[in-house]
């Protein structure tokens, strides 16, 4: 017997308390009841309004709009990181001549909507034809899936740019001196010291991006490209019914939901070494 | 004092509130909304002032005037017509819309009050020769989206590589830039256009023959389903302004043959 166990008499546990129904607690329930009426009502909805000959009719047309959504974002996407690379050494530059023009061009793609850049090479370069033909350029501009691909790639290169500068100047300054100190090259110091730190803190923003760009592309029917939402449109003038627009959300949604399962799989690959 | 004051204050707001929902009961008797597009010239566009000029414009007002209601006209994006005319954001819609079963199975139509044929419009150095699914083989094609024009493309011109734009202006900049080989619609919109300046660079390339499930009998006034009397006053003026003349005095004010159609 020890000095405790006479001192101090073995308590019962305390009374479990029913968690109090705060406000909390029921706003927080009514909201989730919400959403589930909110669910189970949409999908009521499509199932009574299940119709075999409206699906043969228009899904092909969604799954090549899908297809148009998916490959326009993607190409842009990746040519817009290429072009980013510039951009962001412009922007670290301290040079005038470098960083001024790559200010610029990130300032206006920023700050100027999408849809306005999209309508401006599209129908706005459309006016300089005989100039662009003198320089040999009208053959590209001529096409609509061109054009959706210049402004794309134009418009993300500058975010992409933003967020490569950002997450490069996150890693400290020490990394930097330490690869110098190891006589490391500065290919080897971006390859090897800096990219894998900065990478951690640039893949969230980066899947922003692509979300952004996938849900941002629904602006490209106006130039002719039918996407996934210029074929919902399509179908919704002929069909005047609701759920044209309802599965349209239905996929952007699966997009953006793989992607972000795709995203939780290369953070896990990229912060391996932080895990416990 | 005071209560009788907040009585008097409660006995007129009853007395308001009475009279406005009588109002809004007869509202079809005494004031219409009308939608309209004010994007298709010469049928219904705005100036560059912002004002809503054009056949349908008239015809409405003449409509309006010979049903003695007040009409007021709401400018809406052809994409979104039908859906906002069913939310109630205005009654009925004159802007040329063709009268077809799609429609129909959404909204009512009143009769035609014009007909008129698709057509295909081509720049003038085209090799382009006829105006059928042959001739476009393999040519660029543009449309206005959500059209029965568009329809008509789709099923009828399948051999030629179809673009849709969302209003007639940007079709107009890209037959005009060559990005596109050859332009189909109204018959009358692209004659109204091929006479501007904006239209000097295309002819017309002949006019097609309507198919009557796509094109339907011509454009008629959509409103809502199950509103028979608006419906029946809206025919009821189309007849009248046909006998009284004032149809004919628009429509020579615009055109040089009668627009109505058979």
């Amino acid at each position: 017997m020890s000095v405790t166990r006479q001192m101090i008499e073995a308590q019962a546990p305390p009374p479990l308390q029913a968690r109090p129904w705060s406000t909390a607690r029921v706003s927080g329930l009514a909201a989730m009841a919400l959403w589930l009426v909110v669910g189970v009502g949409i999908i009521l909805f499509l199932v009574a309004e299940w119709d075999p000959e409206k699906i043969d009719r228009y899904a092909p047309r969604y799954f090549s709009g899908l297809w148009v959504t998916l490959t326009l974002v993607g190409i842009s996407i990746v040519l817009g990181a290429l072009v980013s690379i510039p951009v962001t050494a412009g922007r670290m530059s301290s040079s005038r001549w470098a960083s001024v023009p790559a200010y610029c061009y990130v300032y206006f793609f920023r700050g100027t909507p999408l849809i306005a850049q999209l309508f401006l090479i599209y129908y706005g370069l459309g006016e300089f034809r005989p100039q662009l033909q003198a320089i040999g350029l009208w053959g590209f501009f001529r096409d609509p899936w061109n054009c959706a691909i210049l402004a794309f790639t134009l418009n993300t290169a500058a975010y992409q740019a933003e967020i490569l500068r950002g997450a490069l100047q996150s890693v400290p300054k020490g990394q930097f001196e330490g690869a110098q100190a190891l006589g490391l090259t500065r290919l080897q110091t971006y390859r090897k010291i800096i990219l894998p730190q900065a990478m951690i803190v640039a893949l969230r923003p980066y899947g922003n991006e692509i979300i952004l760009m996938v849900k941002g592309s629904a602006i490209v029917a106006i130039i002719t490209v039918f996407d996934l939402f210029g074929e919902t449109r399509r179908a919704y003038s002929r069909t005047f019914d609701f759920q044209t627009y309802i599965w349209a959300a239905i996929f952007y949604l699966i997009i953006v939901e793989a992607l972000r399962n795709l995203w939780n799989l290369l953070e896990d690959r990229l912060t391996r070494h932080l895990k416990r | 004092m005071r209560i009788s004051k907040y009585l008097t204050l409660a006995a007129s707001a009853v007395a308001l509130t009475l009279a406005v929902g009588a109002a809004q009961a007869d509202s079809h008797l005494k004031s219409i909304k009308i939608g309209t597009e004010g994007a298709y010239p010469p049928f219904n566009n705005l100036t560059s002032d912002g004002k809503l000029e054009g056949f349908d414009i008239d015809i409405a007002n003449a409509l309006c005037e010979q049903m003695n209601v007040q009409c007021e006209f709401v400018v809406n994006d052809w994409d979104g017509m039908i859906p906002s005319l069913i939310a109630g954001k205005f009654d009925a819609v004159i802007a040329s819309m063709s009268i077809t079963e799609e429609r129909k199975e959404k909204v009512d139509f009143s009769d035609k009050y014009y007909n008129s044929p698709p057509a295909i419009a081509v720049p003038k150095d085209s090799d382009i020769t006829e105006a059928t699914d042959a001739g476009l083989d393999g040519k660029v094609l543009g449309a206005q989206s959500s059209t029965t024009h568009s329809n008509y493309a789709e099923e009828k011109l399948s051999s030629a590589d179809i673009r849709l734009y969302p209003t007639p202006d940007e079709y107009k900049l890209d037959i005009a830039n060559g990005r596109v080989d050859a332009v189909i619609d109204d018959v009358i919109v692209l004659s109204e256009w091929l006479k501007s300046d904006d239209g000097a660079c295309c002819k017309l390339l002949g006019t097609l023959t309507p198919d009557l499930v796509i094109n339907g009998p011509g454009a008629g006034i959509a409103i809502r389903k199950g509103e028979d009397d608006l419906r029946e006053m809206f025919n009821e003026a189309i007849i009248a302004i046909r006998d009284n003349g004032k149809y004919k005095e628009i429509n020579d004010s615009y055109f040089e043959f009668d627009v109505y159609g058979e």
